[in-house]
């Protein structure tokens, strides 16, 4: 029998520290759509995915009222487009139909309007690229990502130079909201098949009909944790870590395990992921910051994020039967009130962020730059991303809102989830003549690693 | 046999009369056993974690729920009801 105190504190970590799971996300293959007709392609993607999920929602509903824990997200990844859109005169239709099944289905995001393009790019490939600024501006919950590289087919430059492009011409759409048509796009360099969260999320090629997915959080709850160790050594905050996250991962198998049985899909995996949010006591910034830093930034920031973002796959890793996804701590700026702030005092410079790239999970996230960013700007920094990513066989993203009319100091607010991102500032000089040369960097040496 | 289904009911606000009375009213209306209580006043703050087997034919989650929710505006304590796996998975493997 459990304990009260152990109750006490659980109860705690909902109401006060913002313990939630964030997102059950049901994965469809929708392989089985393909047609030679647009239209008829565009009516059974619908019909499939509003037959799937539609009772996602409510049943989301139902666990939440019956394990009194509250599931903020509840969304759908797909079968990357590009796969199926081969024979489509216009892609952006199979936009259309995407977004009107979450509609219809209730969800508030849906994943996989995506090529895989690491290596080469077919003709269905190069076709959704180019309509990913047209698609993501007139669609409302459709997300988008493109995965340019991998450690074993090196980075496909001109796909990355193609993306610099098209980063910038979403924003351009969407620049009545400050470029928020950016926050639906992520490029990926080893991207992962079974990501539960947004923006990122797509059913792989590798998946199969359908699986739930569930990614937890709590960062607020790490944080408090790490208030009661004060000043002690970092053996015991890496405990601390483990131990915390062992609780919250196992909140995450019982909803995933629950949500796969209630809507008879096969469970696939939990990420266990630390995503922040922008309320108050729900920061991934204040945990570095609780280790003894002044401002999450300054020197020290890349071994307390190490540190982190380890100790919470230890912990988590025995609470569940699946792990998978990104796994690993997130740094998105506009998301997180501490990186906000970090970012606002000038502690936090896309530089410092790259850095930390290299040891979290997951890359450059939701940072806001200046409007006037140039494309090739915005390629550049995707190729020194992915570069981190292919050397060190970890999935990196990048999701860049270069905000139109902004400039460095500024804010774009987003609003709910997307929280507020200041404008932070990029090199100035140039990397024109690095973009325009195209072809591919080979893939790296495994061994030999010094 | 029906495996055991449990709940755990905690209620936590001002202490006033009768909050047992009427939580343990409404779980005798729905037909829910206590099997467990424990309770305590920390200065003037009442807080009663209580666990319960739902598993009888007649007991409904969510008439349950329900009836202890209007109960918990009426006194103005929270009341919450959540099924036991979600403590037991956090702390025990």
């Amino acid at each position: 029998m459990v304990t009260t105190s152990e109750i006490l504190s659980t109860l705690r970590m909902i109401d006060k520290q913002k313990l939630d799971v964030r997102t059950v996300t049901m994965g469809i293959s929708l392989f089985g759509c393909a047609s030679d007709s647009d239209e008829r392609l565009c009516a059974k993607v619908y019909d499939r995915i509003t037959h799937m999920a539609g009772r996602l929602v409510k049943v989301g509903e139902e666990i939440e009222r019956d394990f009194g824990v509250p599931i903020v997200n509840k969304r759908i990844s797909v079968t990357p487009a590009a796969l199926i859109s081969g024979g489509m005169k216009d892609p952006v239709r199979l936009a259309h139909a995407l977004d009107n099944a979450a509609k219809q289905t209730g969800v508030n995001f849906i994943g996989g309007y995506s090529a895989l393009v690491h290596k080469g790019m077919t003709q269905a490939d190069q076709a959704l690229i180019r309509s990913l600024p047209q698609a993501l501006s007139e669609t409302e919950r459709l997300c988008g990502s493109v995965n340019i590289g991998s450690t074993k087919a090196g980075i496909n430059m001109d796909a990355v130079r193609m993306m610099g492009q098209a980063v910038k011409q979403l924003a351009e759409n969407t620049k009545d909201s400050g470029g928020f048509g950016c926050a639906k796009l992520v490029v990926f360099a080893n991207a992962v098949e079974d990501n539960p969260f947004m923006a990122g999320a797509f059913h792989g090629p590798g998946e199969g009909d359908s699986a739930i997915n569930v990614g937890v959080s709590g960062p607020g709850v790490v944080k408090s944790a790490l208030e009661a160790v004060k000043g002690m050594p970092f053996d015991e905050v890496a405990e601390t870590i483990k131990k915390t996250a062992f609780s919250i991962t196992r909140v995450g198998q019982l909803v995933a395990m629950e949500a796969a049985q209630r809507l008879g899909v096969p469970f696939g995996i939990v990420d266990l992921s630390l995503a922040p949010t922008p309320a108050v006591g729900d920061s991934v910034a204040q945990i570095l910051e609780e280790m003894g830093l002044e401002v999450c930034g300054t020197h020290g920031t890349t071994a307390a994020l190490a540190l982190l973002n380890d100790a919470v796959k230890k912990g988590g890793v025995m609470a569940s039967s699946h792990v998978g996804g990104l796994s690993g701590a997130f740094i998105p700026v506009s998301e997180d009130i501490g990186m906000i702030r970090a970012a606002e005092s000038g502690a936090l410079t896309l530089d410092k962020l790259e850095a930390m790239t290299c040891v979290c999970s997951v890359g450059l996230d939701m940072i806001a730059v200046p409007g006037d960013t140039s494309a090739e700007t915005i390629s550049a920094i995707i190729a020194d991303e992915a570069a981190i990513g292919m050397v060190n066989s970890k999935t990196v993203a990048v999701r860049l809102i270069p905000a139109p009319g902004r400039k460095v100091g500024d804010n774009v607010e987003f609003g709910g989830l997307f929280g507020r991102a200041p404008v932070i500032a990029v090199h100035p000089f140039s990397s024109k003549e690095f973009i325009a040369r195209g072809g591919r960097i080979p893939a790296p040496l495994q061994s030999l690693k010094n | 046999m029906n495996e055991q289904k449990r709940v755990v009911i905690s209620v936590l606000g001002l202490d006033r009369k009768g909050i047992i009375a009427r939580v343990s009213n409404a779980l005798y209306n729905n037909d829910a056993n206590i099997l467990d209580i424990s309770q305590t006043i920390v200065s003037g703050y009442f807080t009663m974690i209580l666990v319960a087997d739902i598993s009888s034919e007649e007991c409904s989650f969510d008439a349950l729920s329900n009836e202890l929710a209007a109960l918990s505006e009426e006194m103005g304590v929270q009341i919450r009801v959540q099924r036991s796996e979600i403590f037991e998975s956090m702390y025990r493997i």
